[in-house]
């Protein structure tokens, strides 16, 4: 269920390892005696500085990282034999990729982070009035501050040169953590890509591919990534990297390459009409806008990137890298900052196995099922090495199921991130088939067939008469205990939910539920085919509707009874998105599919009793007899027309709700009761599933509750939102609605432990 | 330049050993092997005689001929050279790689054309840069006891090449065939927009990487620390001895051919020793600013011919022939098409040596395939190195060098030009007549095509 579309800007972290931020140069002026972090050699008349991290797989600016830079800069300046540098790291697959987030964590005020701040603008001020040429030589991840370094270098000193590897990307991502790129990079970045690019990159903070960046100006000149050689091709690529970083260098002294691009009559025409200051005005403007549009104003980390941008166009470079270094400190203390570095912490450590290595890793797959959500598990998991079986009982299906898994890589093929080559040679260890034909071979079976419990029990029989006995069962369900499930089969312990969010292929993330049966081993498998598949995983207790459903279901109950009382769809909408969801509720019970949540609202409205109710659950019983069953059949609460984006209310829907119509009580229906109406009822459930141990913690409770319902990033899901807003406020809301409403509103016990004792919380 | 074409041509490499039986006895080499490499109830396969046209650089003298045309002045090379009837032979294959979509069995057209029998039956093949090395080794149709005596060649012609309509043009197009009334055809016309217009070249880039192989050249000669000075080394080195075999008379395969409406053309055109410093001067072609692979030290687009004549031992005894050389063994091996595209001849030549029963030692004349001065070098040292044979072949130790006072004594593909379809025959041809001159026993020929596969051959010089 909960097919969420992608979420703002939150969804799109990826677990790439950027870590933010830019200067942290706390330039400590203590010398270290050895150098183990940067070193550098003298090739003919180029230095050759290497940067190098002994303690960690990538480059990150700590601060010793920095001390031994701007020492090694130093020398190098001072160095009569030194024509020009070359800056290289020794590490495959990283140039920087940020600096330590921990660092900007470490400050306890704004004032500190703002020091921070303009001690990096400083070294790079100084580099970039460097007499002598520097050569940034790029292969892996470049962001944050790492590509900040290379901005600082900028001007008329740097020439930058990066490898084609897919692994090769260059971008600003400090907006994703609620923060800018306070080493300069608002102040760099639009004088080298222009405002509309700089404003793109640094307002997105999306990853921007080697040859994108070439053209847009971030690099100067492209190396190819080489194959086997006299030495591995990882080593021997970098070795070739600096080979033609050090034959730049040395052409840029001899005069024979220019360090100024040529302008194309493109870019001298932008230039011209950006040099209006009427133009600017209006793209300030339009860009605020669309931030609003996007962000409701929810998110303030956009909004500093533009006024500090804006602040450097318009007043000079001495109120801009000001302005950088104050809003960069302000940001820093943000609960929204806050807020998003925790999930970025949450989702490394979601990307993790604490299982341990399975026995046996999976190599062949089979799925059963080729509906839109077994297909989307199929596309995830063909790519990755494993031959995949995509089984279905009726041609027709299959032959969409397929469909759509082609579709899948055929779109990234038109992008250009794949090539069709590539796009065949994955879709060879795809097999579609109706009979259970090797299924013998197979190491883990995925079931995503319709959600019946016969059904599904009639599918586990026949599974376990033809696998092997190694074999793993996983079943995609939304809500069916895990254990009703595994009751039909003979080997509990190798039975496993995994439950998928559609669209599988977007959304990031996989929660997988055990039984009291299910081997340690069965769960490390999951895992790691969850991983595999490239997504973010919770791992959860069984028990109705597990931890993602069971709390989605009270607020889509809420929502119902909201519309009830006379909310339109699109207040409903305005108000959830208001609130930081990226979905509003009523399109959020759409895309679910209204017979899923009218299933779902049933089920465990048996199982929970009065606590589930709220809204009427023969409201959505009619919808889905009048057909109005969501997007997929076209009417919902909304009238989907193919091709339109804008979506008008269903006006059969009024008239449905005027029969269940209920009285609004005017105490508890302000816009924002309302919201915390929704709200409320959701952390309470997620706060219970932790109180009965069906959440490890609260990491994976906000994990979960993000990346798979949607819950505001900028709150940083329902646990930290507790932490923030105070569990005593949040009680004492709970318990006005609880007077009106009953039961649904009243605080778990764990909730009123922490309205009790302030010093109670769920992160530290 | 070499790259347009070059892509679907990938690496094979033929080792083709030809032992001169009767100097078994007398050469120390042979002690060693010990034997002439004949296999008991198999038939031995004999290379009676190969002649080539002049291979000249595309656009010029053969500029308005077509593929055909070529083929056929070298089959009626090779009857005149032979002297054979025109109906003994029971086979023509010919091997091409960018096909006129005319003549696309060229092999019967050909043999028509040049008045062979129309009984005899003939195929095309294609294999890329290796193409007349699968016909040649289709002669394994002897040893099955299916024929007795083949004619197999490779034609290659760059002046021209098909250009087709867009897609979206040709569907049009063929759209307006099936349209039956006015009405649909005004309304498909009118549909034609500028973008229908463009056309579509060849294939220039590898199709399953979207590489150009002079481009996988570069990366290769980087990867294996390739630089610019050896490679133009090479590629000197290249036309020198070509330039040398020329004037010796030592390209003896070569046929004079009057062109229609031309000259007579009786040598080939590319071969131009030039200086280092002038080979220094050329911008790289592929990978700009910091690539190695020029124009220079590339093969150059070519148009040309061979064919050759190949015989059960018996039949050509009976037929008072005396063949140039044996044809003893041969193998296929393919890599990945990114990033071993070019290696072939690397992987192929162990595995050859060893199913006929040689070392590298007892090879007395080696002719590789010089597709680019970059790929050769890169090979060399590839089979230099005891790391890319342990961590890539699952090999003990390195497979070793060539020496060089052994190899492409008459120049090579870099020089005399590399007419794709008919490079294989070329290399075969030139490996007998090697044999026969220095006096050696054993040949090998190694070529790599597109795909990144490799044919090798081993030869054995007929006593």
């Amino acid at each position: 269920m909960a097919s969420l579309r992608a979420l703002g800007a939150l969804s799109r972290v990826t677990a790439r390892r950027y870590n933010v931020m830019s200067g942290t140069l706390c330039v400590m002026y203590s010398h270290f005696s050895v150098r183990s972090f940067v070193n550098y050699e003298v090739k003919e008349d180029v230095a050759v500085i290497r940067m190098n991290d002994p303690n960690s797989k990538v480059n990150t600016l700590s601060v010793q990282m920095q001390t031994e830079m701007t020492e090694v800069f130093n020398e190098v300046l001072a160095n009569n034999a030194v024509q020009s540098a070359v800056l290289i790291s020794s590490k495959p697959g990283c140039f920087i990729a940020g600096a330590d987030i921990n660092m900007i964590q470490a400050c306890k005020t704004a004032e500190e982070v703002t020091k921070l701040s303009q001690e990096g603008q400083k070294m790079f001020e100084r580099i970039e009035n460097s007499p002598k040429p520097i050569v940034a030589a790029i292969n892996g991840s470049c962001l944050g501050g790492g590509l900040e370094t290379n901005l600082g270098l900028i001007s008329s000193t740097i020439y930058r040169v990066a490898t084609k590897s897919k692994k090769t990307v260059l971008g600003t991502p400090e907006v994703m953590l609620g923060l800018l790129p306070g080493a300069g990079g608002t102040q760099r970045l639009p004088k080298m890509v222009g405002i509309p690019g700089a404003f793109d990159m640094m307002l997105t903070g999306k990853n921007i591919r080697a040859d994108k960046a070439k053209k847009m100006g971030l690099v100067h000149q492209l190396v190819d990534p080489l194959g086997p050689g006299l030495k591995s091709p990882e080593e021997r690529t970098i070795e070739y990297l600096e080979e033609v970083a050090i034959q730049c260098a040395k052409d840029i002294v001899n005069k024979k390459i220019a360090l100024t691009r040529k302008k194309g009559l493109m870019q001298k025409a932008q230039d011209y009409v950006l040099g209006i200051e009427f133009v600017r005005q209006q793209i300030y403007k339009t860009v605020t806008g669309k931030v609003m549009k996007m962000s409701k104003g929810l998110y303030p980390a956009p909004l500093k990137i533009i006024e500090t941008v804006k602040a450097g166009l318009e007043q000079g470079p001495d109120s801009g890298y000001l302005a950088e270094a104050q809003n960069f400190g302000k940001l820093a203390m943000t609960s929204e900052s806050n807020a998003l570095i925790g999930l970025y912490h949450g989702q490394v450590a979601c990307k993790k196995n604490r299982f341990g290595v399975p026995e046996r890793p999976v190599k062949n797959l089979a799925i059963l099922g080729a509906g839109l959500m077994g297909a989307g598990i199929a596309q995830v998991t063909v790519d990755k090495g494993i031959n995949t079986i995509l089984k279905d009982t009726m041609v027709d299906g299959l032959s969409r199921g397929q469909q759509q898994v082609y579709k899948g890589f055929n779109d990234k093929t038109k992008k250009k991130t794949i090539t069709s080559f590539e796009r065949d040679s994955i879709l060879s260890s795809l097999t579609g088939q109706l009979d259970y034909k090797g299924f013998e071979k197979v190491d883990m079976v995925i079931e995503a067939v319709f959600e019946d419990l016969n059904i599904k029990h009639k599918v586990i029989k026949e599974v376990e008469a033809v696998i092997s006995p190694h074999c793993i069962f996983a079943t995609n369900t939304s809500a069916l205990p895990i254990k009703d499930i595994a009751a039909a089969s003979k080997r509990p312990e190798k039975v496993i939910g995994m439950h998928y969010f559609s669209p599988v292929d977007k959304m990031q993330l996989l929660e997988i539920i055990t039984t009291d049966k299910t081997s340690k081993d069965t769960t490390a498998s999951a895992v790691a085919v969850g991983l595999k598949q490239g997504k973010v995983i919770i791992v959860v207790g069984d028990g109705p509707g597990f931890y993602t459903t069971r709390c989605l279901a009270p607020m889509l109950a809420e929502a119902v009874r909201v519309l009830q009382e006379g909310v339109d769809p699109k207040k409903l909408d305005a108000l959830t998105t208001g609130f930081g969801f990226p979905v509003g509720a009523a399109t959020l019970a759409d895309e679910v599919g209204i017979d899923v949540a009218a299933h779902v609202a049933e089920d465990l409205g048996k199982a929970f009793g009065s606590r589930f109710g709220g809204g009427n659950v023969e409201v959505l019983k009619t919808m889905v007899e009048k057909g109005f069953k969501g997007r997929k059949s076209g009417k919902g609460c909304y009238v989907y027309t193919p091709g339109l984006k804008s979506k008008d209310v269903n006006p059969d829907l009024e008239d449905l709700l005027e029969k269940y119509k209920l009285a609004a009580n005017p105490s508890v229906s302000s816009d924002s009761d309302v919201q915390f109406r929704l709200v409320s009822r959701f952390v309470n459930e997620a706060v219970m599933c932790l109180q009965e141990g069906i959440l490890n913690g609260p990491v994976e409770g906000d994990i979960g509750a993000v990346f798979g319902l949607g819950f505001p990033p900028c709150l940083g899901g329902p646990f930290r939102f507790v932490d923030t807003f105070g569990a005593d406020k949040l009680v004492e809301k709970m318990r006005r609605f609880e007077h009106v409403y009953g039961n649904q509103f009243t605080p778990c016990q764990l909730l009123l432990d922490h309205a009790k004792d302030s010093n109670k919380r769920f992160h530290k | 330049m070499a790259s347009m074409l070059m892509n679907p041509l990938r690496s094979f490499l033929f080792t083709f050993v030809f032992p001169l039986t009767l100097s078994v006895s007398v050469s120390p080499v042979q002690t060693k092997s010990k034997k002439t490499l004949a296999k008991p109830g198999v038939k031995n396969i004999v290379l009676v005689d190969g002649v080539r046209t002049p291979f000249l650089t595309s656009g010029t003298t053969y500029a308005d001929l077509m593929p055909h045309d070529l083929a056929r002045a070298a089959l009626q090379g090779l009857l005149h050279r032979t002297s054979l009837p025109k109906d003994a032979v029971d086979y023509v294959i010919y091997g091409t790689v960018i096909q006129e979509v005319k003549t696309s069995n060229v092999a019967r057209e050909a043999s028509l054309g040049a008045g062979f029998s129309d009984k005899i039956p003939c195929h095309t093949v294609t294999m890329a840069c290796i193409s007349s090395n699968v016909a040649m080794t289709t002669a394994g149709m002897i040893a099955a006891g299916q024929c007795d005596a083949i004619v197999a060649g490779g034609v290659e012609f760059m002046s021209d090449v098909p250009i087709r309509h867009s897609r979206k043009m040709r569907k049009t197009m063929l759209a307006l065939n099936r349209a039956k009334t006015l009405g649909q055809r005004l309304s498909l016309i009118g549909s034609i927009r500028m973008a229908h217009l463009t056309p579509e070249l060849p294939a220039v880039a590898e199709f399953s990487t979207a590489e150009t192989m002079g481009h996988s050249a570069d990366r290769l000669a980087a990867a294996f620390g390739v630089s610019r000075l050896e490679q133009d080394e090479f590629a000197l080195r290249s036309h020198t001895l070509a330039k040398q075999a020329q004037d010796s008379g030592l390209l003896s395969d070569v046929i004079s051919f009057k062109v229609p409406g031309r000259d007579m053309v009786s040598k080939d055109n590319g071969i131009r020793p030039s200086s280092m410093e002038q080979l220094a001067k050329l911008k790289p072609a592929f990978i700009k600013p910091h690539g190695t692979v020029t124009a220079a030290n590339s093969s150059f687009l070519t148009d040309g011919a061979s064919a050759v004549l190949i015989m059960s031992e018996e039949k050509a005894l009976a037929m008072g022939y005396k063949p140039k050389a044996y044809l003893r063994d041969f193998v296929y091996v393919s890599q990945d098409p990114k990033d071993q595209l070019l290696l072939g001849p690397t992987y192929g030549t162990p595995k050859v040596l060893e199913r006929a029963g040689l070392t590298m030692n007892d090879i007395d004349v080696f002719e590789f395939h010089e597709a680019f001065a970059g790929q050769i070098m890169a090979n060399l040292k590839a089979m230099d190195s005891d790391w890319f044979a342990q961590t890539y072949m699952g090999r003990k130790t390195k497979v070793g060098t060539p020496p060089m006072e052994k190899f492409n004594l008459w120049g090579g593909s870099l020089s005399l030009g590399h007419p794709f379809g008919a490079t294989g025959c070329r290399l075969v041809t030139t490996v007998a007549h090697r044999l026969q001159k220095e006096g050696g026993q054993y040949g090998l020929v190694a070529a790599c095509a597109a795909g990144g596969q490799l044919s090798m051959k081993v030869k054995q010089a007929y006593p």
